[in-house]
């Protein structure tokens, strides 16, 4: 059933739009004046400025691992953030944990953690997944490159960027 | 006690969820459920073992008909049933048989109760060890606990502490806080292989599985109770932490590893098999199949795999393209004839294989065509003698009367000179009693082959062939029945499955171009070989078909058929 919209019947002024251009033009020479009297700044001399200190707490830039304050790599390579991807940015292959090790009872990390800067959308959905709370969406948002093996993240370039993370939960404790 | 109208000898009629079956007498509660479409959530009971019972997962509500004083009729509904009086306590339904004019209620208050109560038991000392278990994702703990536990756990003592990463056998790791104390482990080891090597220690939510002190969980059939454990209890060492089981997808299969062929789902992501697992056959393999078999896979991952055809100029093999490779082949072995020529076969072939072999060795008129035996130990399980999987293919399709007999032929033409040329088809001559001495002094040698063997190095021509879990195809196993091979992965490089190898063998020698697909050469077969005659290559099915009568039974089946008889398990 398609629905009729009525066109609306438009006054003389609306007709003519002169006064509709008026406005505008004041609104214009509103901002010009305001920047002449340097009593508002437009734009910003990006990258030598940045916006960075007034991101919001919200923000998702690059996601990155994390280790807590054990310096144990939180991620256990259950590779859900894989499966979650929606670009499929990621690929994990896992190992096991060797015996003698420190935290050889959490049995599994990653052997290598790859995430394709290219392919990333910065969606947070591997964040919003992780049961571990290995991964987090830092604040970095300037990724850059001058080839495509650079623009892969591997597993210390992802602990760079994340780096230390206190107060998670840590299941994985010694008394568990 | 009333008996309804509709009743027959060995038919009675059960009411699930309000709707009346009919199922044949003696049929287990869960059974006669799960035909009536109402799924009964459970953990220890397993149809090819004893049910003890023991886990109360399977807690339904349940009710008979009353027993009618002398002389009084019995209460008939609309339907002409008798009003069933539910019992208020709910009853297992694994261990329970139908009887006439029982009624079973799955989605009863009181079943969902019972559910969630028995859920919440298991859960309280259960680890949080989803993200690293290999189970996650096919865990029946993990499906249950979504379907019918708690969102929350209300336990707020400490977990009771078990062993972890036990290891409890050469392929198995053990997780005790894993377990949920099914026992199905412990019921396969001791019923189906013999080996009870398994069993319970200590009590109350201390109880825990353990092996036996002097011995380990290491017959050829362990990994089955990794298969049948319905969490992560028991995890099998090859697939360990290598893929997340969502991953991957399964193709439907066959083990090649002797001529049982057990029916198989390969798992494999991206190009790569991660494991390969038993498929339900009840004519073949049960549900089980044996370790070694299992393994098979890796052969597919030599790390001297042929990806490109190669033809040999002086002493080294140079690369070309597959065009040049089979006309050089083709022209090759053409200039021989009669005595001159053998083909030596495998009994690793398909059905398709060897059919285009047979119409090869018919244009180029080969004297001697055979395949070479490969014999070891079987066992009174599954696992065959014959290592071969596709023997009496070869004796139907090459018409070998005992396959391998005439490799002495080939050997003594070999030593007088009188064969020159021979056509290899994966096998590694070397391997199997031929000398190189002797190999050298051969004019014309095309091998296809998967791996770089050192016939390989021999050959004139090399085409690189497909392994079982790269190609499509039909195998007859030792009791005759003709089952379908499926394509799980692609072959490394520019390699090719080898019926295509041998359909372009055929069109360089005789010039005709008429078999495009897999299927239409099957389809040539059935009018060409008589036991094929009457089927289709999609006519096999997941399950196969009998096609000849071999004599053999599979001990393991008859074994358990015999449980079936005496009403020990389901089957």
């Amino acid at each position: 059933m398609p629905i009729v919209v009525k066109r609306p019947r438009l006054t003389l002024a609306e007709k003519c739009y002169f006064p509709a251009l008026m406005k505008g033009l004041r609104i214009t020479l509103g901002h010009a004046i305001r920047i002449l009297q340097r009593k508002k700044k437009v734009t910003m001399q990006y990258p030598e400025v940045k916006w960075d200190d007034n991101l919001p707490e919200h923000y998702r830039g690059a996601p990155a691992l994390v280790t807590d304050e054990h310096d144990r790599e939180r991620c256990v390579s259950c590779q859900l953030c894989e499966f979650i991807c929606p670009p499929r940015a990621i690929k994990i292959v896992p190992e096991e944990i060797p015996p003698g090790d420190e935290w050889q009872k959490v049995e599994k990390r990653p052997e290598s953690f790859d995430i394709d800067m290219l392919r990333c959308i910065y969606c947070g959905m591997c964040q919003e997944v992780c049961p571990e709370q290995a991964i987090f969406l830092r604040k970095d948002y300037a990724i850059t490159g001058v080839s495509r093996e650079e623009m892969i993240h591997d597993k210390q370039k992802l602990y760079e960027i994340g780096g230390k993370r206190e107060g998670l939960i840590n299941k994985w404790n010694k008394l568990k | 006690m009333a008996v309804s109208k509709k009743s027959s000898e060995d038919l009675v009629n059960v009411q699930v969820d309000g709707h009346w079956i009919r199922v044949p007498k003696g049929t287990r509660m869960i059974e006669a459920c799960k035909q009536a479409a109402a799924e009964v959530p459970h953990y220890c009971y397993h149809p090819k073992l004893t049910s003890p019972g023991n886990c109360r997962m399977c807690l339904v509500e349940m009710g008979m008909p009353p027993r009618p004083t002398p002389g009084e009729e019995a209460e008939l509904d609309a339907e002409g049933h008798a009003k069933i009086n539910w019992m208020p306590r709910p009853v297992i339904a694994c261990a329970n048989t139908v009887a006439e004019g029982m009624g079973i209620r799955t989605q009863s208050l009181l079943a969902k109760e019972c559910r969630q109560g028995v859920m919440e038991f298991l859960l309280i000392n259960h680890p949080l060890d989803c993200p690293i278990c290999d189970q996650a994702g096919e865990c029946t703990l993990q499906e249950y606990s979504v379907e019918h536990g708690n969102g929350q756990s209300r336990f707020l003592e400490s977990k009771v502490k078990k062993p972890k990463n036990v290891d409890i056998g050469p392929r198995i790791r053990l997780d005790d806080e894993r377990c949920v104390l099914c026992s199905r482990c412990v019921r396969f080891s001791k019923e189906v292989v013999d080996d009870d090597v398994l069993g319970f220690v200590d009590r109350g939510s201390h109880n825990t599985l353990a092996v036996h002190p002097d011995r380990k969980l290491e017959n050829n059939y362990s990994l089955n109770t990794v298969d049948i454990c319905p969490v992560g209890a028991l995890t099998s060492n090859d697939f360990r932490f290598k893929m997340r089981v969502w991953f991957m997808r399964e193709t439907k299969s066959l083990c090649t590893g002797c001529a049982r062929g057990c029916n198989t789902l390969i798992g494999s992501r991206e190009g790569k098999i991660y494991r390969q697992g038993p498929r339900e056959n009840n004519k073949v393999n049960s549900a089980w199949m044996c370790d070694s078999g299992r393994m098979e896979y890796h052969r597919l991952e030599d790390p001297a795999r042929l990806t490109d055809p190669m033809i040999k100029r002086g002493r080294t093999h140079n690369v070309v393209d597959w065009t040049e490779a089979i006309c050089r082949a083709a022209k090759d072995l053409s200039r021989f004839k009669g005595d001159e020529l053998a083909i030596i076969a495998s009994g690793g072939m398909t059905n398709e294989e060897l059919y285009l072999t047979r119409t090869l060795a018919e244009s180029l008129e080969a004297g001697v065509v055979d395949v070479v035996k490969r014999s070891g130990s079987g066992d009174d399980y599954l696992s065959h003698s014959d290592k071969n999987p596709n023997v009496n293919g070869a004796r139907k399709i090459l018409k070998l009367r005992s396959p391998g007999s005439r490799l002495k032929l080939i050997h003594a033409g070999i030593a007088e000179g009188k064969i020159k040329a021979l056509l290899v088809l994966g096998e590694d001559l070397l391997d199997i009693g031929f000398s190189e001495e002797e190999l050298g002094g051969l004019k014309c040698m095309v091998l296809v082959h998967m791996i770089a063997n050192p016939t390989a190095k021999m050959s004139t021509v090399v085409l690189p062939g497909a392994g079982y879990a790269e190609k499509r195809g039909s195998m007859i196993n030792a009791t005759g029945r003709l089952q379908r091979l499926n394509k799980a992965i692609d072959s490394p490089g520019l390699s090719r499955e080898d019926w295509e190898i041998l359909q372009g063998l055929n069109r360089a020698v005789d010039g005709k171009d008429e078999v495009t697909e897999l299927v239409d050469v099957f389809g040539e077969m059935t009018s060409a070989v008589s036991i094929f005659k009457g089927l289709s290559f999609a006519g096999i099915g997941d399950l196969g078909v009998d096609v000849m009568d071999t004599g053999e039974s599979v001990p393991l089946l008859e074994r358990e058929a015999k449980r079936v008889r005496d009403g020990l398990i389901v089957g």
